[in-house]
């Protein structure tokens, strides 16, 4: 095992890290804000790649379909949350669970309908194609890329959240509902927009990594699953916790993947170390998520202490 | 407000027609139609295990496709045991039904035994993303352990036996099935009827309080969870048996929403309930599923209704709805 691979796999860690808290921040703020699970959050992701994958294949550029897949998603959280969430706020999580379950599914067919049962495929934008020299390695210019433009939208999420007057708004929305309604903020606003701000960061995700993976239907919910175990990681209603959280889960997942199959092979046959290694890498962020439960059943970073 | 009398004969009709319907398939020669009716009564029996958790404890569990998937494993695995002769930890396969099913309930109920001992640390939206992580996490090794399929699943060239039965037979796998899901409904029955199942219920309604009169929730709970798991668990060893195949996809996430959806469709806690959601669920799938593949749209579309506006599900709407709390 050389450093350079080493080094290469850690940046792929950050690079899905960072691709992770874009979806965990908005769900994590929606938990936080309006108390709902929202199992579509998926979908949304979904629905950011394909409509970046269509709008840039007709207009040729990336950039452009970047901001329709960014665009659609908002789009589509706005009207999910004024037709269907909002009467669901007061209820309980099973009502929640179902409702947003059978959004899932009409996204899902929707979807299919409107784009075809096949998978479409994103070009990377020429300007971020070809490999960058770091010193230890090669790097795909995109996927560093990936990580600046995670890096810079969690900068600007934080500035958002702690520096304006809608981020202050936000805040006192999770401490206290009722009171910032009395105090005459617009709470029915504020839920459309935070929803619509978190469908956005999931549908930028979605059309991110469509790019280096296939836009399909379906690729939303194992990453909905993935940013779930952030959330109990990082603490509910938490920006910071989506950060550590993300980072932790992204990492440990791709170096695990890349050290366990090698660290069983010191004392197994190569294919068994493979099979091993492979099936316990691919448990290991739950058992992350199981080892937070007992120490701290609250999240490392709750945002309600 | 409920109607005993009401709900005692839609129950009635429930458990009889579908006995009725394959009976009259049998004579008129239409073994599709057994075998559709084979399925409600399984996956009825699994949504009779999520009810025990849901229902009456009140435990929004999004990962039961890992306990249903686990029991269709351990057929599968028990079966591939007893063709290769090979032993399995030191023990011999099996393809017999009454062994495969009491180590299809240990399995699932001792690893829901284990995930219900961490996801109860917590509570709420908490408890539903945890759950769905776990089962997502036993899906993950199930397809990346490749001895038993990995991916593609492993197939039960023949099924398990039953003493005196032939289950090749679709009559007589459905007449197995049938007799699962009503002592399964019985199960169910009596739990709710008993000590246990009011301290569950209890639990449910005010944890606090009831722990001020000397109940443990958190054991109460545990225990109900774990057997939840098992008989979900048994149901799915019985779906292996059925489709003749333990698919990765048993455990996947669309099973666990399908189960809480069979729920929901049937009537959240009534002993009858998943009957009811089963063979809704599985009536819808086929007559739209012939009409369109869009199908699922229109289930999401159906439902959004039920969540929005026909809470308590079907034996809600004919029988009135429960009172909870």
């Amino acid at each position: 095992m050389s450093a350079a691979l080493f080094f290469e796999q850690l940046l792929n860690g950050l690079q899905f890290g960072l691709m992770l808290f874009l979806m965990s921040a908005g769900l994590t703020l929606v938990f936080g804000v309006m108390g709902l699970i929202n199992l579509a959050h998926g979908s949304l992701y979904m629905l950011g790649a394909f409509f970046c994958a269509a709008a840039a294949s007709a207009t040729g550029n990336f950039w452009l379909g970047l901001i329709a897949g960014t665009a659609a998603a908002a789009a589509a959280g706005a009207l999910i949350e004024t037709a269907i969430l909002r009467r669901l706020y007061t209820r309980d999580h099973l009502d929640q669970v179902l409702a947003t379950y059978a959004l899932i599914l009409i996204l899902t067919e929707g979807t299919k309908i409107v784009f075809g049962p096949f998978p479409l495929y994103l070009n990377t934008p020429t300007l971020l194609q070809g490999t960058v020299n770091l010193g230890l390695t090669e790097y795909p210019l995109y996927r560093l890329a990936l990580i600046g433009f995670g890096l810079a939208v969690a900068l600007g999420l934080s500035l958002l959240i702690t520096r304006t007057r809608l981020g202050i708004r936000i805040r006192a929305g999770e401490n206290d509902r009722e009171m910032i309604a009395a105090l005459g903020v617009n709470i029915r606003a504020l839920y459309t927009l935070v929803f619509a701000l978190g469908a956005g960061l999931a549908g930028l995700a979605g059309a991110l990594v469509g790019a280096v993976q296939a836009v399909q239907v379906g690729m939303g919910e194992p990453v909905l699953i993935l940013a779930f175990v952030v959330i109990v990681i990082g603490g509910i209603g938490s920006i910071k916790g989506a950060m550590v959280g993300a980072l932790l889960v992204g990492i440990i997942d791709t170096m695990g993947r890349f050290l366990l199959p090698r660290a069983f092979g010191l004392f197994l046959d190569p294919s068994q170390a493979t099979v091993v290694g492979a099936a316990l890498a691919s448990m290991l962020i739950y058992l992350l998520m199981a080892l937070i439960l007992v120490l701290r059943p609250q999240g490392l970073f709750p945002a309600h202490a | 407000m409920r109607n005993e009398h009401r709900e005692y004969a839609v129950n009635a009709v429930l458990a009889l027609g579908l006995l009725a319907v394959p009976l009259w398939a049998l004579w008129a020669n239409e073994p599709f139609t057994i075998t559709l009716c084979t399925r409600i009564a399984v996956l009825a029996l699994a949504g009779v295990g999520l009810n025990i958790a849901l229902g009456l404890g009140g435990m929004v569990s999004f990962g039961h496709a890992a306990f249903f998937g686990l029991g269709g494993y351990v057929a599968g695995i028990l079966a591939q045991h007893a063709s290769s002769g090979a032993p399995i930890l030191g023990l011999p396969g099996s393809n017999q039904m009454l062994v495969i099913w009491p180590v299809a309930m240990l399995v699932a109920g001792t690893v829901a035994a284990a995930i219900g001992a961490l996801s109860l640390r917590t509570t709420g939206i908490f408890f539903i993303m945890i759950t769905l992580a776990f089962a997502q996490m036993v899906y993950y090794f199930a397809v990346s352990w490749p001895a038993y399929g990995g991916e593609d699943g492993l197939p039960i060239y023949v099924r398990n036996r039953f003493p005196g039965l032939n289950t090749m037979r679709p009559w007589d796998l459905f007449v197995v099935s049938w007799g699962l899901l009503m002592a399964g409904i019985g199960v169910f029955a009596l739990i709710r009827g008993s000590r246990f199942g009011a301290a569950l219920m209890a639990i449910r309604q005010n944890p606090d309080r009831a722990a001020s009169v000397g109940i443990s929730p958190f054991g109460v709970q545990l225990a109900a969870f774990a057997l939840s798991g098992a008989i979900t668990g048994l149901a799915g060893a019985l779906m292996a048996d059925l489709s003749r195949f333990t698919s990765p996809s048993m455990l996947a996430w669309p099973m666990s929403g399908e189960l809480i959806v069979i729920i929901i469709l049937g009537g959240v806690g009534r002993v009858f309930g998943p009957v009811a959601g089963a063979a809704i669920l599985v009536g819808f799938e086929v007559t739209f599923g012939g009409m369109t593949e869009h199908w699922k749209l229109w289930l999401g579309l159906v439902l959004l209704g039920v969540v929005l506006f026909a809470r308590g599900g079907l034996l809600g709407l004919i029988a009135g709805r429960e009172r909870l709390g």
